[in-house]
């Protein structure tokens, strides 16, 4: 039975730069007691299908400009306002992206949780309030009771989604739309907020649309999967065939993107570049009386010429001991070795010269470049500031440079914001390799990057890597990304190593139980992909 | 929260002893004293009048004995207006510059949140344009502009409403009152468009509208609590600008208020005057921020619990 | 060895850079455009006042008094019969002049200030900072009329207390700006490379955090006209022979009711002024606001 039937919508929205066609022409079919999933990128138009069909959209930018969407006997594109308003919250519940941001931070959770049935229903509030309680308890949180009065700061990212969910279910709708309900949370969060969707959603026998720019999420909990690739429907059809036998060309080439396959065999590398004992980071606030012990005592030691992986969620210090080692945060004690250097006693001086040969990668392509220097003189800076090049050579050494990253050359004075994410990363990892440095720390690379763009970033690493034989210490929360990258694993968990050792064995035979509850996390792994 | 209060009111005193200290001694370094009028005086009054005051005594035994008195609450005799005190003149004058200043502020917020907020609910269409544009003008004309402006056309073509005076007839209030809280109308009206367009925004907004809120509701119950934290904020320095404006406005309007007192006591090099004066509007001053300080605070419950319980 | 580029382009592409970006957004914003030409021809024609003005400044014609505008004297003549067009051309040098100078030590000091209390951080920051703190609680407008009243009859000290006033906010306002850019990565990744703190300072910070002043300091100019018109009004500034707005305005205010053309034109040239800036400082906020989309 089909819950809602889409069928050829078209948004468009008008903007300084001229009109953008978000979604084109697209057809979905939910059915009741399944999950459908729909995949694409940044840029494919997915959220605002859905946004469309509630209305959602502010309509002096954005337009639809044709379609039919069919839901319990009513095209919700022809509804006024206020009709749809009678369907939001009661008929359709959604369920958005970033818990931290999505629920108001000046409001009791009761209150909120409550407000759809206050909404929507004659329950007086005391009937609501048992109704929210009973909710909460569905959705697995501890004490409701006392959730109840709490405010969503008091929360984490897991249960304020949890909350979420609540709140999107307490009318008992039939169909659920998620838009990237697990994208912000962690690995382990991750897993528990997917399989209560897929439990609600069987137990309930509501349809569920599920919004995701990652297949392998869904992989698992998905019935029907639709792909859309800049604001197209490409592919369309039940989960398994789309994942094992997929048609178009673009979600192949998503497929393909996934990282996957086993771990290479592991061949030990006798020199020791960095080693590392007894690190301490502590952070010391005003607000709090005990420091945030970021780094708590880590000890292990980076071999020359490897890739290590350092794999832990927010908050497990991974991010931190990575600036630790480049010195840009101070250490609270403990010792660091740079290829025999002790660099707690180096001179300013040679810090300096000594920072020629480690480097870093950071995280966001966005904040990581200076908007107002172009990418010729964000190449030429390490260049120039090293005496690496004569004047003479720069514009040589630079372009060389550029067109090692896979830039094309013609975009030398450019400026950042005129690139897309991939690009900027590419930028960003021109910078690093320009000193041609023993060692790089790569910080989450291709975390804010799309899949695809993610999978040409690893290429691209890789094959630096082997070019300029770098030592890596590559830190990332995504296992997958690690499994393929990485010689050997070392797992952090609130400020401490886990375990450490070669990939192939870490992830077939982990010794620590946080990191057995890590990979049992990682999604997807279950379903069979090519 | 208790804990941040104190932490204000202790934070508080050294500023208003700064105060008073940097007062005392700037009006003493200043040439001239309250005895050195146009009238000739023969010298040895003028040496019977200031051993009187006790002007013949060293600097810092004054600044001492000032602060003594102070303690006591005595702000000390008016030098200018023998047998009257500065306690008595300020007594006459503080109800009548607090009622001004009450009806400007509740002029300024009633229709700089009502416009702000009408603005906020749809930008960059006329019902923005136009209370920001009246806003651009309050802020753009100052008071001593106004004033007389409105009083040309009130009070003199029109003859609706009294030009000058305090007495008990509501009419009087009104041109006063508008003309020192037009200002701050107009920034309340823009902080609190802006503070609402950035609440507008945020994710949780979309979220009342995904449950199916009104309009209305997503306002009044969702938006308006954050949208107003900067507004009330303002507050402070919002009283620190009207009790300034005050000194303008009441002398446009004749009104025998503090501010007037003030300004003349400043020419007339009325010692304690001035500094009485100065020391009680900064007291009064340090209280109002400390107040809308404690206020923006409270408002969100992120920092309300963090001063309260010890996490 | 170079890999497959993402995209393919011929030669060297026009970039465009934030401030380029900033300019066109600023140029269609027209209010903004108004403010800047009305702005140009009041400082243009402030300072050609001697070349321009038709009568002397100090003409006084007591025979003539205060008349209402006509062909010979456009704005009408004060009770001395002087010119109120001149009046209000030299009024404006000195109210002008007053405007940009003290803002300009406003900016000197705040923005030193603030960038070494947020780059340095720590306790010289906690320090700086408590000291701005403090100042900023004191009842300014109460001191600068004890100043002005105790000192008085210097434009130098008039200057220096309003700037005195000013530079607490803009110190602020710049702390902010460098302590929010030092986190961002871009300063990580330089001083990754190795550069120096004051070439991180003078080459990534400084460049990104002069939009934000540029902005404040636009809209910081009518509040220190707005204040030096308050104080000359009250009699506490400027002081005759020489005028300002302020100054004319206050006159105006007193005869109003026989000569009322006194207190406008005065009045319309400080508002106009007033509005230009702070429409130019609006606008510029606005096109200085997307940072770099994110897209």
């Amino acid at each position: 039975m089909s819950l809602l039937t889409v069928k050829d919508l078209s948004v468009s929205f008008v903007t300084r730069n001229g009109t953008v066609q978000a979604v084109r022409s697209v057809n979905v079919d939910v059915k009741e007691n399944a999950l459908t999933a729909i995949i694409g990128e940044s840029g494919s138009g997915k959220s605002v299908l859905c946004y469309a069909l509630l209305g959602l959209i502010p309509t002096p930018p954005g337009r639809i400009d044709g379609g039919e969407a069919w839901f319990a006997g009513q095209d919700l594109l022809t509804l006024s306002q206020r009709d749809l308003r009678r369907v939001r919250g009661s008929q359709i519940g959604m369920v958005f992206q970033d818990p931290m941001t999505s629920l108001n931070p000046f409001l009791r959770i009761g209150e909120q949780l409550a407000e759809p049935l206050l909404l929507h229903t004659d329950l007086s509030k005391q009937q609501a309030k048992i109704r929210s309680i009973e909710l909460l308890e569905e959705v697995g949180l501890p004490d409701p009771q006392q959730a109840m009065q709490a405010y969503p700061f008091e929360f984490s990212g897991g249960m304020r989604q949890r909350v979420m969910i609540a709140m999107a279910l307490i009318n008992e709708p039939q169909l659920l739309i998620a838009d990237e309900p697990t994208t912000a949370l962690d690995a382990t969060i991750q897993a528990q907020i997917l399989e209560l969707i897929k439990s609600l959603q069987v137990r309930r026998g509501i349809g569920v649309l599920f919004i995701s720019h990652d297949l392998a999420v869904v992989a698992e909990i998905a019935d029907e999967i639709l792909v859309m690739e800049k604001g197209n429907a490409v592919e369309s059809g039940d989960a398994r065939s789309v994942i094992e036998h997929p048609k178009h060309d673009y979600t192949k080439k998503l497929l393909a993107s996934i990282p996957s396959g086993s771990p290479r065999n592991y061949e030990p590398k006798p020199q020791t570049l960095l080693t590392i004992e007894g690190l301490k980071t502590w952070f010391h606030t005003e607000a709090k009386t005990q420091p945030v012990r970021a780094v708590d005592d880590v000890s292990f030691a980076i071999q020359k010429g490897e890739v290590l992986g350092l794999v832990g969620e927010s908050g497990s210090g991974k991010s931190t001991l990575g600036r630790s080692l480049l010195k840009l945060v101070n250490i609270t004690e403990g010792l660091i070795h740079f290829d025999g250097i002790n660099l707690s006693t180096i001179s300013t001086p040679d810090l300096k010269t000594l920072r020629r040969r480690m480097q870093m990668i950071f995280q966001d392509p966005y904040s990581s470049l200076n908007p107002r220097m172009t990418v010729f003189d964000t190449l030429a800076e390490p260049l120039l500031l090293h005496n690496l090049v004569n004047r003479s050579d720069l514009e040589t050494a630079v372009r060389a440079l550029m067109d090692s990253v896979g830039l094309a050359r013609a975009f030398a004075k450019k400026y950042p914001h005129e690139f897309s994410g991939g690009q900027r990363q590419r930028i960003a990892i021109g910078r690093a390799i320009a000193t041609k440095p023993d060692f790089i720390v790569a910080d989450e690379p291709v975390s804010a990057l799309d899949v695809t763009i993610q999978a040409q970033i690893l290429a691209l690493l890789a094959d630096l890597k082997e070019e300029y034989g770098i030592t890596m210490l590559f830190v990332s929360h995504d296992l997958a990304v690690i499994r393929q990258i990485s010689d050997r694993v070392a797992v952090m968990y609130k400020g401490r190593l886990e375990e450490i050792g070669p990939t192939k064995r870490v992830f077939e035979q982990p010794e620590s139980s946080y990191t057995q509850r890590l990979l049992r996390a990682i999604p997807g792994q279950n379903a069979s992909f090519k | 929260m208790l804990k941040f209060i104190l932490l204000r009111v202790i934070q508080a005193i050294p500023v208003v002893l700064a105060v008073i200290t940097v007062t005392f001694f700037l009006v003493r370094a200043a040439p001239g004293g309250p005895f050195d009028s146009e009238k000739a005086v023969l010298p040895e009054v003028k040496k019977a009048l200031e051993a009187q005051y006790k002007l013949d005594e060293p600097l810092t035994d004054q600044y001492l004995g000032y602060l003594a008195d102070l303690a006591d609450g005595d702000l000390g005799p008016s030098f200018k207006y023998p047998g009257r005190s500065v306690n008595e003149i300020l007594a006459s004058g503080l109800p009548v510059t607090a009622e001004l200043g009450f009806y400007a502020l509740c002029f300024a917020l009633f229709i700089g949140v009502f416009a702000g907020v009408l603005a906020a609910l749809r930008p960059n269409t006329r019902q923005d344009y136009m209370p920001m544009g009246m806003a651009m003008i309050g802020i753009c004309m100052p008071s001593f502009l106004l004033g007389p402006i409105l009083i040309l056309v009130f009070g003199i073509y029109l003859e609706w409403l009294p030009i000058s005076g305090w007495g008990d007839l509501p009419g009087d209030k009104i041109l006063p009152a508008i003309t020192l809280g037009s200002a701050y109308a107009a920034y309340i009206a823009r902080l609190s468009r802006a503070g609402m367009l950035e609440i507008l925004s945020q994710d949780y907004i979309r979220t009342a509208r995904a449950k199916g809120a009104s309009d209305l509701r997503v306002v009044f119950k969702h938006a308006l609590r954050g949208g107003l934290i900067p507004v009330i904020a303002f507050l402070g320095p919002a009283f620190a600008g009207l009790l300034a404006g005050s000194f303008v406005v009441e002398t446009i309007f004749q009104i025998p208020g503090l501010g007037r007192f003030y300004v003349q006591a400043a020419f007339n090099r009325d010692y304690t005057m001035i500094l009485g004066t100065t020391v009680f509007l900064s007291v009064l001053i340090v209280i109002f921020n400390l107040v809308s300080d404690v206020l923006a605070a409270w408002m969100d419950p992120r920092l309300r619990t963090q001063f309260s319980a010890a996490k | 060895m170079s890999h497959s580029p993402v995209e393919v382009a011929d030669d060297e592409i026009e970039a465009s850079s934030l401030w380029r970006d900033a300019r066109l957004r600023l140029q269609k914003n027209h209010l903004a455009v108004i403010g800047a030409a009305a702005l140009t021809i009041m400082i243009l024609a402030v300072s050609l006042a001697p070349w321009i003005s038709p009568y002397e400044y100090d003409a006084q014609n007591l025979d003539l008094g205060a008349t209402a505008p006509s062909a010979a004297h456009w704005f009408g003549t004060d009770i001395f019969g002087r010119d109120l067009l001149t009046q209000i051309l030299y009024g404006g040098r000195i109210s002008l002049a007053v405007g940009f100078i003290a803002t300009a030590v406003a900016l000197l000091i705040g923005v030193s200030w603030g960038s070494v209390a947020g780059y340095c951080g720590g306790r010289i920051d906690a320090a700086m900072m408590r000291f701005v703190d403090v100042l900023y609680a004191l009842p300014f407008m109460i001191f600068i009329i004890l100043l002005m009243v105790v000192f008085g009859r210097n434009i130098i000290l008039l200057f220096l207390a309003i700037g005195a006033v000013e530079w607490l906010t803009m110190a602020r306002i710049m702390r902010t700006q460098v302590q929010s850019l030092k986190q961002k990565e871009f300063v990580e990744a330089a001083t990754s490379t190795g550069l120096s703190p004051l070439v991180i300072l003078y080459r990534h910070i400084i460049p990104n955090a002069v939009g934000p002043m540029i902005v404040y300091t636009t809209l910081t100019i009518p509040s220190v006209m707005l204040l030096e018109a308050f104080l000359s009004f009250l009699g506490l500034g400027i002081q005759p022979p020489a005028t300002s707005w302020g100054l004319l305005i206050s006159y105006g205010a007193e005869t109003m009711e026989e000569y009322p053309w006194l207190l406008i034109f005065p009045g319309a040239a400080l508002t106009l002024t007033l509005f230009s800036l702070n429409f130019l400082g609006d606008g510029l906020r606005d096109a200085l606001d997307v940072r770099g989309s994110k897209d």
